[in-house]
C-alpha cells in the first residue's frame, strides 16, 4: 500500500507491504544504514529512531503505522557537516567501541535530552535501559550523555 | 524476523473502528502501539489476516477528568499516562505502574489498553488496575459496557473482550490522598516480573502469581481488622498456586509476594 511519511526531513511516497518493518523500509528502501537490526525482539535498542521526535525501537514499528509521521535517523542528525552536539560527545568521550550499538544509542540519548535536557547520572542510565551495549560497560557512554547536556542548554533533533 | 503477510486498514473512528471488526470476525487484530503483537507476529505465533489500526482515533487516547474517575483512553502511550499531571496527582500508582514498563522506547509505543487485552499476567498495568479497582470500558456492535478489573481476566492472555469488541478505556477512582506501595522482583533491569504487588487503598494486588492478576484477599482482611504491614504480609501468598517455571518455583515465588507485600505496606508512598 501507498505510504508517505517523512524521513529526516525529506517527504516519501512508497509502495509498500503492510507486514514491512520500519528498520528494512529505513535500511532497504532508502539507503540508511545506521539503524542496526540486533535482537530484532524489542530489547537491544539497536533500531531506535525518533518517530516524531520520540525514540522508538524501528525493528517492532510497521512502516504503515508511521504513514503521515517524521523519522530521524543517525544520518539525519547531522547538518552541514558538522556533528550534532551528542555524536560530538560520544566522539570526545569515546563513548563506543565497536559501534554496533552507536547509532541507537546516539539516538535514544537525543531522545533523553529532548525530554529532559539536564538529566542526573541516574537518569541518563534509566534513560538508556532499552539500549544494550556489550562493549563499553556504559560509563563512557553515560558521561558523553552528561557531557552533550552540560555544553549544550538546548539540544534538540 | 518477518510477520506472516496480512491486510491493513487504519480506522477513522471508533465507528469505522466497529464496523472492519464486524466485516472481518475472528480473522482480525486490532492493532495500536503493537507491542505486544507485533513481536508475536513477528515469531509467527500470531498471523492474522487483517490487522485494524485503532491508533490514530483521536477519541481513544488521553486522560481526562470526570468526577471522581479519571478517564485514560485505552490508545494512550504508557509515557504520555506516566507524564500526565492528571494521572500523577490523581492515581500516583497508575502513573508508577506505567513508568515501569519496558523502557523508555517501548513505553513511547504500548498502550495502557493494549497492555490490559493482551492480559500477561505478569505484566504491571493489570495489576495496577486491579490494586486501584479501576473497571475498564468496552464498545461493540450492541453499545457500550464497563466491567471491573477484577473480572476482566478471565485467565492466562485471556479477558472478557469478544471478537467483536474493543477496549475504549480503563476509569480509575481519583485519590489524590491514598498511600501506595509498588514492588516487582526481576532478574533483569526492564524484564517482567517474577512477582509483583501493588497495594493501596486496602487492595492488595499480586502479578504472576497465578494466570490472572490476583487480590491477596487474607491479607487485605487481615489490615482491615488492625494487623500491622509484616502480620498482613505473611498471608499475602494464601490460597495462591503460582507457575512453577525456569524463572522460580512455587514456594519461591510464595515466598517474594509475602517479602514483597511487605515491602509494598510498609514503603507506601503518600
Amino acid at each position: 500500500m501507498q505510504v508517505k511519511l517523512t524521513v529526516n526531513g525529506q517527504a516519501r511516497s512508497d509502495d509498500v507491504e503492510p507486514r514491512l518493518l520500519l528498520v528494512h523500509y529505513l535500511r532497504e528502501w532508502c539507503g540508511l544504514r545506521a539503524a542496526n537490526v540486533g535482537c530484532d525482539t524489542t530489547s537491544c535498542g539497536a533500531c531506535t529512531v525518533l518517530l516524531n521526535g520520540r525514540s522508538v525501537k524501528s525493528c517492532t514499528v510497521l512502516t504503515v503505522q508511521a504513514a503521515g509521521q517524521d523519522v530521524t535517523t543517525a544520518e539525519g542528525l547531522a547538518g552541514d557537516g558538522e556533528m550534532h552536539p551528542v555524536q560530538a560527545a560520544f566522539r570526545a568521550e569515546h563513548g563506543l567501541q565497536c559501534g554496533f550499538c552507536t547509532p541507537g544509542m546516539v539516538m535514544a540519548a537525543v531522545g533523553l535530552l529532548a525530554e529532559n535536557p539536564h538529566p542526573t547520572e541516574s537518569e541518563v542510565r534509566s534513560g538508556l535501559e532499552g539500549n544494550f551495549c556489550r562493549c563499553t560497560g556504559y560509563h563512557n557512554i553515560v558521561r558523553a550523555v552528561l557531557a552533550a547536556a552540560d555544553a549544550n542548554p538546548e539540544i534538540a533533533p | 524476523m518477518i510477520p506472516a503477510p496480512f491486510e491493513y486498514v487504519a480506522a477513522s473512528s471508533m465507528g469505522h473502528a466497529l464496523d472492519l471488526l464486524a466485516e472481518s470476525g475472528d480473522e482480525a487484530k486490532l492493532l495500536a502501539g503493537g507491542h505486544s503483537l507485533l513481536p508475536m507476529m513477528k515469531l509467527r505465533l500470531a498471523a492474522p489476516s487483517v490487522l485494524i489500526d485503532i491508533g490514530r482515533i483521536p477519541e481513544l487516547a488521553g486522560v481526562r477528568a470526570d468526577g471522581d474517575e479519571l478517564v485514560i483512553g485505552a490508545a494512550t502511550c504508557h509515557a504520555d499516562v506516566a507524564g500526565s499531571d492528571l494521572v500523577r496527582s490523581q492515581a500516583p500508582l497508575l502513573a508508577h505502574a506505567a513508568s515501569q514498563v519496558g523502557d523508555p522506547q517501548i513505553r513511547h509505543r504500548g498502550t495502557i489498553g493494549g497492555s490490559l487485552a493482551h492480559a500477561d499476567p505478569a505484566a504491571d498495568l493489570p495489576m495496577a488496575l486491579t490494586a486501584l479497582g479501576g473497571v475498564t470500558v468496552i464498545t461493540g456492535p450492541g453499545g457500550t459496557r464497563t466491567v471491573a478489573a477484577g473480572e476482566f481476566f478471565t485467565g492466562f492472555f485471556e479477558t472478557v473482550l469478544e471478537p467483536d469488541e474493543v477496549l475504549t478505556a480503563v476509569r480509575v477512582p481519583r485519590a489524590p490522598d491514598a498511600a501506595w506501595g509498588y514492588q516487582k522482583f526481576v532478574r533483569r533491569a526492564n524484564d517482567w516480573a517474577i512477582v509483583g504487588v501493588a497495594a493501596t487503598g486496602g487492595r492488595i494486588a499480586l502479578a504472576n502469581m497465578g494466570p490472572v492478576p490476583l487480590r491477596a484477599r487474607a491479607a487485605e482482611q487481615a489490615l482491615a481488622e488492625g494487623a500491622g504491614p509484616a502480620e498482613a504480609a505473611a498471608l499475602a501468598a494464601e490460597g495462591t498456586e503460582p507457575v512453577d517455571d525456569i524463572h522460580a518455583g512455587r514456594a519461591y515465588r510464595q515466598h517474594l509476594a509475602r517479602v514483597l507485600t511487605r515491602r509494598a505496606l510498609e514503603h507506601r508512598v503518600g
